[in-house]
């Protein structure tokens, strides 16, 4: 292999080794149920070649505002937030409603690595190596009904363990929402670690979206509901400022925020004298996603 | 001697020139954080955030000296002059690292100052800011007579730009702001209220004065 400069997650471990160990995993999935987390099970076609961010950067900036609107409030505070049990609540219009036990989704859904661009409506970007199961095979578990359009999303409210519940003026719970074709689509995924970790508490474990096409507000984190109506949902951030955080809110660098352009964005992990890189149309993800907008004036529906 | 005496008296033993070099060092020490990870991973914004609000802090602590000498005897007045160029040398370093450090692209940022009311706002507050900055001066003074004071009244309409502009930089409603501007507002409502009440008393002054002996 000719020496390359910059290391990607992939060559942490050599293709043959992971090759090797895949045929292993497969024997040892009869028995573990996919309830271990293995390591990288080989690079999924939709993941970025990009270098991600350390697991530190990751986790030590976020957005997190059950626990504090600044950005290392929920590195801070989130240790408090218990996720053992926990299970999500699946209604609406589904053929299987109840109440899912995190255990019993995780031993039927296959989950993998993937290796996405994340880019925050503030205007700064990582890559983020996820690894998770396509949310359409948590939704084909309940069973969609015919007539659902939407699907909808609620974080847990817990005051006890998330003091900004009581500070931050927000009308809990945070709120998220996606069109069906939207949460259907393969890119889109329910994470549960990041790197060969769990997921840690302030990224939103232990179960949280990721729609790496859209504004990081999007990928709602530590999901107790998940409702199927034919009706779109109302979203938090839509609710704060319906004039500037959208519905849709994909990544587009030709639609300014009122407030700022989002032209360029900084990268996270650069330091003091990181320069500015330009934007992409969702983020990147244009040939898998365009096709869900086809027709629809995004300026309008941002 | 009361505690107020004591303070005033150990405040008039502060040198200027101390209050100056430790205040200047400050943006030096938030540049070094950054510089070797003190301010997070991201430490642009948290450098121009620190900056920005060290520079409302400041602003604060300046319009406080007169009201809190009316109301507790504390004197800072000596100090004033070294907390108002402090203040221009603070702001001025956030609009460096806004425009150097986070924006970088020189078209943008001329775009940024007419299109996003956030930076309009901010730097507005910068510009009348700046002949106060320069005539910041004993020469100044004498020279400029009873307009230096009436000049130097601009700093009621920075500090109320300075806490809109930090309002608006928020997402949403923040309450670090929202308190920034509750203390600015109060401020420069004591002002208004003292005002008021020296018209009062002047024109009672002059009634009586005016009445024949």
């Amino acid at each position: 292999m000719a020496y390359k400069n910059v290391l990607k997650y992939s060559d942490v471990t050599p293709k043959a080794d992971y090759m090797n160990r895949r045929q292993l995993m497969g024997g040892a999935a009869g028995l573990f149920a996919g309830m271990a987390m293995g390591p990288a099970l080989g690079a999924s076609k939709y993941s970025t070649d990009a270098t991600p961010n350390t697991f530190e950067e990751i986790s030590s900036y976020n957005n997190f505002y059950e626990f504090g609107t600044g950005k290392d409030d929920p590195a801070r505070h989130a240790h408090q937030l218990t996720i053992d049990p926990w299970s999500v609540q699946i209604d609406g219009m589904v053929d299987k409603p109840g109440s899912y036990g995190l255990e019993d989704i995780l031993k039927k859904v296959s989950q993998e690595e993937r290796i996405y661009r994340f880019r925050c409506v503030e205007a700064w970007s990582m890559v983020i190596p996820w690894y998770g199961f396509e949310l359409n095979q948590l939704l084909d578990m309940a069973g969609v009904q015919p007539g659902a359009k939407y699907v909808a999303f609620e974080t847990l409210v817990r005051k006890e363990e998330m003091p900004g519940i009581r500070t931050v003026n927000v009308d809990w719970p945070y709120r998220e929402g996606l069109r069906l074709d939207e949460a259907m689509h393969p890119l889109t995924i329910m994470a549960t670690g990041i790197y060969d970790k769990p997921m840690p508490k302030q990224n939103g474990a232990p179960l949280r979206l990721v729609v790496p096409w859209k504004y990081g507000f999007k990928s709602i984190k530590s999901i107790v509901r998940v409702t199927l109506t034919d009706k779109q949902p109302l979203t938090t951030w839509n609710m704060l400022q319906p004039r500037e955080y959208g519905f849709y809110s994909n990544v587009n660098p030709e639609v300014s925020h009122p407030r700022w352009s989002q032209a360029t964005e900084r990268t996270i992990g650069g330091g003091l004298f990181a320069k500015r890189k330009e934007t992409l149309m969702f983020n990147g993800y244009e040939e898998e996603v365009a096709g869900l907008y086809s027709g629809m004036d995004l300026a309008k529906n941002f | 001697m009361k505690l107020v005496d004591h303070l005033n008296h150990g405040l008039r033993k502060v040198p200027v020139w101390l209050v100056y070099t430790l205040g200047a060092a400050l943006p030096f020490w938030y540049l070094y954080l950054g510089l070797t990870g003190g301010l997070g991973v991201e430490p642009i914004k948290a450098l121009e955030h620190e900056l920005g609000e060290l520079g409302l802090q400041t602003l604060i602590l300046g319009l406080a000296v007169t009201p809190l000498r009316a109301i507790t005897g504390v004197n800072l007045i000596r100090l004033r002059r070294v907390i108002g160029v402090l203040t221009f040398f603070y702001v001025a370093a956030h609009l460096l690292v806004w425009l150097v450090l986070d924006v970088q692209i020189l078209s943008e940022i001329w775009k940024d100052i007419l299109k996003r009311p956030y930076i309009t706002v901010g730097m507005a507050a910068f510009i009348l800011m700046t002949p106060l900055a320069i005539t910041s001066n004993n020469w100044s003074i004498r020279k400029l007579g009873p307009r230096w004071g009436k000049l130097h009244k601009l700093v009621y309409p920075t500090a109320a730009l300075g806490g809109i502009h930090y309002i608006m930089v928020g997402k949403t409603w923040e309450a670090e702001s929202l308190l920034y501007m509750a203390v600015i507002l109060v401020l420069l409502g004591w002002r208004v209220n003292d005002s008021r009440k020296k018209q009062r008393s002047r024109a009672i002054h002059q009634r009586n004065s005016a009445r024949p002996a």
